[in-house]
């Protein structure tokens, strides 16, 4: 007990270092994740897999929120987890389970759906600004921007905008955090339905706060990790995993680094070339001028059209 | 022709007021819009095929949304309309602004009697294969947007590569304009669309080192889905270099084609340099090619890829690496070496397969490796490509026959047959 709880510090020290060196290292970083530019704190959500029991409440709840198109087998159906479902254009989202190695007979189920980044990688790609992050936490999606050009779906970290490919006129579609919903001050529908607390609101900052109690207080249940607390520079989504993350479908490969962060040297580098080249091309240019008229004084008058 | 005559004779006395130039502009265009030569050539029939049924599944594409004629899927956002007409397309087009900056800032005479020709290739290709993009967008009528300033995604290098593809287009048209001058016998138009130019050039360059970039740019936010052996940091001066040999390439490809259909339409001065232009084109697009080893090379050791490459991907990355760079690296320093305009040539096809790999690698072959359902291009897709390039040929060939794009202006050419043109098998045979 008492070594994995040491282990679990030093996670989280050094977790904490890294946080450090790369807010130092960047002046984006340098801003604690979890508030908006504007200092207000963002709204989160943190997952239990450990106590999630597949009952679908929320894929249920956030159908009828949403207005989304119901789907052809039931919300009791148990046959779905046969295989893993991704999210679609109609599911901004699902559980999907998996098999727990430690207590065979309990697998563990886990929810995917948009993480709603700090940073979001679908916000900075989109050149219509159609994909926003509000200053309370959602990523939202402005209909009458968009062009369908589906970068935010190639930038997207979690593979989660989904394009009507089928459609004339179509849309992208993802979870929105239930904006409308927070903005009236209520939780999300999915969080609100929840029978179990394995899908919880509130603040992000809190959040953490009760997800490393867990971890602390009961170190053998939980992989000593909250998947989202830095995974591309922080998500607003956080997960508790009963299970490493590669057994429970989460990807695993992500950096720390905020996406917007990616593409931000190359874009400061424009004006730079904006005033650069031209300088540089019109001098190269009378440089070049000047030399070929004194070379024409001596030589002949070969006027070129 | 006899409409050409007048206007000419019209317009250079000078007395005619507005409405006049207008009017007999607009019937010597209309005159001219009439298909010259045989119509029922071997090339017409095949690429006027390709293009009529493209047509059809256009309006397929348009009806049904994008899922009726392409593969594309939620894992596979992008396919080869973006993949290959813009990505690979884009960087053919870089012949214009490396010539541009040869011929109009470092004043290198030599290479003049190509420059009209590869203007115009690049203004086509802009506006066919930023058509094309039109096509892949989903609402397409909202690309005004970021255009209008009523949404301004400035953070997003899309936004960059946008607004240049658009100010880009401008800028060729106004370097491509005076001939078009030439052909409505505007004198004074000419002139001062001449003087304009060089703006149009400086602009044109500088816009072009900043989208051809941006295009590679474009896949830095995607780090997990590119594979690793071709994802870096890098990757906006690496598109950036490749751009300039792939345009050269592509410049050397042209006048391989050009020079077997458009034989009688060549002055003189380009016939007789033909082989020293080739020879120059052929040291330029080495330069670069070195640029662009060396970039690779920092990279290979600065993100530590080896251990990729006792992999199928990395096998893959080797064969694009030795054939299509290496390689033809070598076969251009001996070409130099032995003045063997011949092996320029050959080399060039050989070097422009590579930067197709090279695009297709990055934005389609190497996107999203690991997933066991692959994204390969649909028949339709293909089909609309080759229908895009068709309609770019049929315009580029309008063009050639009736504008002074080879450099005798003024002179009266008579008409020629289109029966040896068949320009179709330069481009369908290289893209
Ligand atoms: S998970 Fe994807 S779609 Fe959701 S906010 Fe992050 S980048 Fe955007
Ligand atoms: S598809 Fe729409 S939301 Fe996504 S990046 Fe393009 S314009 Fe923005």
């Amino acid at each position: 007990m008492t070594i994995s709880r040491r282990n679990f510090l030093k996670v989280a020290g050094a977790a904490g270092g890294v946080l450090l060196a790369g807010g130092a290292a960047s002046a984006q970083g340098a801003q604690a994740p979890e508030t908006s530019a504007g200092g207000v704190e963002f709204n989160g959500m943190l997952i239990d897999t450990t106590k999630c029991i597949g009952c679908r409440a929320c894929e249920e709840a956030c159908n009828e929120a949403n207005k989304l198109p119901k789907p052809k087998v039931s919300f009791s159906t148990e046959s779905v987890f046969e295989e893993t479902r991704d999210t679609t254009t109609g599911a901004f989202t699902v559980v999907n389970r998996f098999p727990n190695e430690k207590k065979p007979d309990a697998p563990i189920f886990v929810r995917k759906q948009c993480m709603h980044c700090n940073q979001p990688a679908c916000a900075s790609a989109c050149l219509c600004r159609a994909m926003e992050k509000t200053k309370e936490a959602a990523v939202i999606y402005h209909k009458d921007r968009c062009m369908g050009c589906r970068y935010c779906m190639v930038a997207c970290p979690f593979d989660i905008p989904r394009f009507e490919y089928n459609s004339p006129t179509p849309f992208v579609w993802k979870c929105i955090f239930c904006n409308e919903r927070q903005k009236k001050g209520e939780q999300p529908a999915c969080s609100e339905v929840c029978p179990t607390g394995a899908t919880l609101f509130g603040k992000k900052r809190d959040l953490l706060e009760i997800a490393k109690t867990r971890i602390y207080t009961e170190p053998d249940k939980y992989v000593h990790k909250i998947y989202g607390e830095h995974e591309v520079g922080g998500t607003g989504w956080l997960f508790l995993m009963g299970a490493p993350e590669e057994k429970l479908g989460l990807k695993t490969n992500l950096p720390t680094t905020p996406y917007p962060e990616l593409t931000s040297g190359f874009l400061y580098g424009v004006p730079l070339v904006f005033v650069l080249w031209p300088s540089l091309l019109i001098g190269l240019n009378y440089l070049i001028k000047d030399s070929k008229v004194d070379e024409k004084k001596e030589g002949s008058h070969g006027e070129h059209d | 022709m006899a409409n050409t005559t007048d206007a000419a004779a019209a317009s250079t006395e000078g007395t005619m007021t507005f409405r006049q130039v207008a009017r007999e502009t607009i019937r010597f265009v209309l005159s001219e819009l009439k298909p010259k030569g045989k119509m029922l050539t071997p090339f017409n029939v095949i690429t006027g095929g390709i293009i009529l049924s493209g047509l059809v599944m256009i309006a397929i594409r348009f009806a049904y949304g994008l899922g009726a004629v392409s593969n594309l899927s939620q894992n596979y956002p992008w396919g080869i309309w973006i993949g290959f007409d813009v990505v690979t397309g884009v960087a053919f087009a870089g012949g214009a602004y490396v010539l541009c900056f040869v011929v109009h800032i470092l004043k290198i005479k030599k290479f003049e009697p190509i420059i009209r020709v590869t203007v115009l290739n690049g203004f086509l290709a802009y506006v066919f294969y930023a058509g094309a993009l039109l096509l892949d967008l989903g609402r397409p009528w909202n690309v005004i947007n970021p255009i209008i300033g009523n949404a301004f995604g400035l953070s997003s290098v899309l936004f960059l590569v946008a607004w240049h593809f658009l100010l880009y287009m401008i800028c060729e048209f106004l370097e491509f304009s005076p001939v078009v001058a030439e052909w409505l016998h505007w004198p004074r138009a000419r002139r001062i669309l001449e003087g304009l130019s060089t703006g149009a050039v400086i602009f044109g360059i500088t816009l072009s080192t900043l989208h051809q970039s941006g295009l590679g740019a474009l896949f830095l936010l995607a780090p997990t889905k590119v594979h690793p052996l071709w994802y870096s940091g890098n990757i906006p001066v690496m598109f950036f270099v490749s751009s300039i040999f792939a345009g050269l390439s592509m410049v050397m490809i042209e006048s391989f084609f050009t020079q077997k259909a458009f034989k009688d339409r060549i002055g003189h001065d380009l016939h007789a340099a033909h082989d020293s232009i080739l020879l120059g084109l052929g040291k330029g697009a080495v330069g670069a090619l070195f640029a662009y080893i060396f970039l690779k090379l920092i990279d290979f050791v600065h993100y530590k890829q080896w251990i990729y490459l006792d992999t199928p991907m990395g096998y893959w990355y080797l064969f694009e690496i030795v054939g299509f760079v290496l390689l033809p690296t070598a076969l251009f320093l001996q070409a130099i070496r032995k003045r063997s305009a011949k092996l320029v040539q050959f080399t060039a096809f050989l070097t422009a397969a590579g930067v197709i790999l090279n695009r297709l690698n990055v934005s389609v072959i190497g996107f999203k490796w690991y997933e066991t359902v692959r994204y390969y291009p649909s028949v339709m897709e293909i089909w609309i490509t080759l229908a895009i390039i068709s309609m770019e040929l049929w315009v580029f060939r309008w063009v050639i026959l009736r504008m002074p794009v080879f450099g005798e202006a003024h002179e009266v050419v008579e008409e020629k047959t289109a029966e040896d043109m068949e320009v179709v098998t330069w481009k369908a045979s290289v893209l």
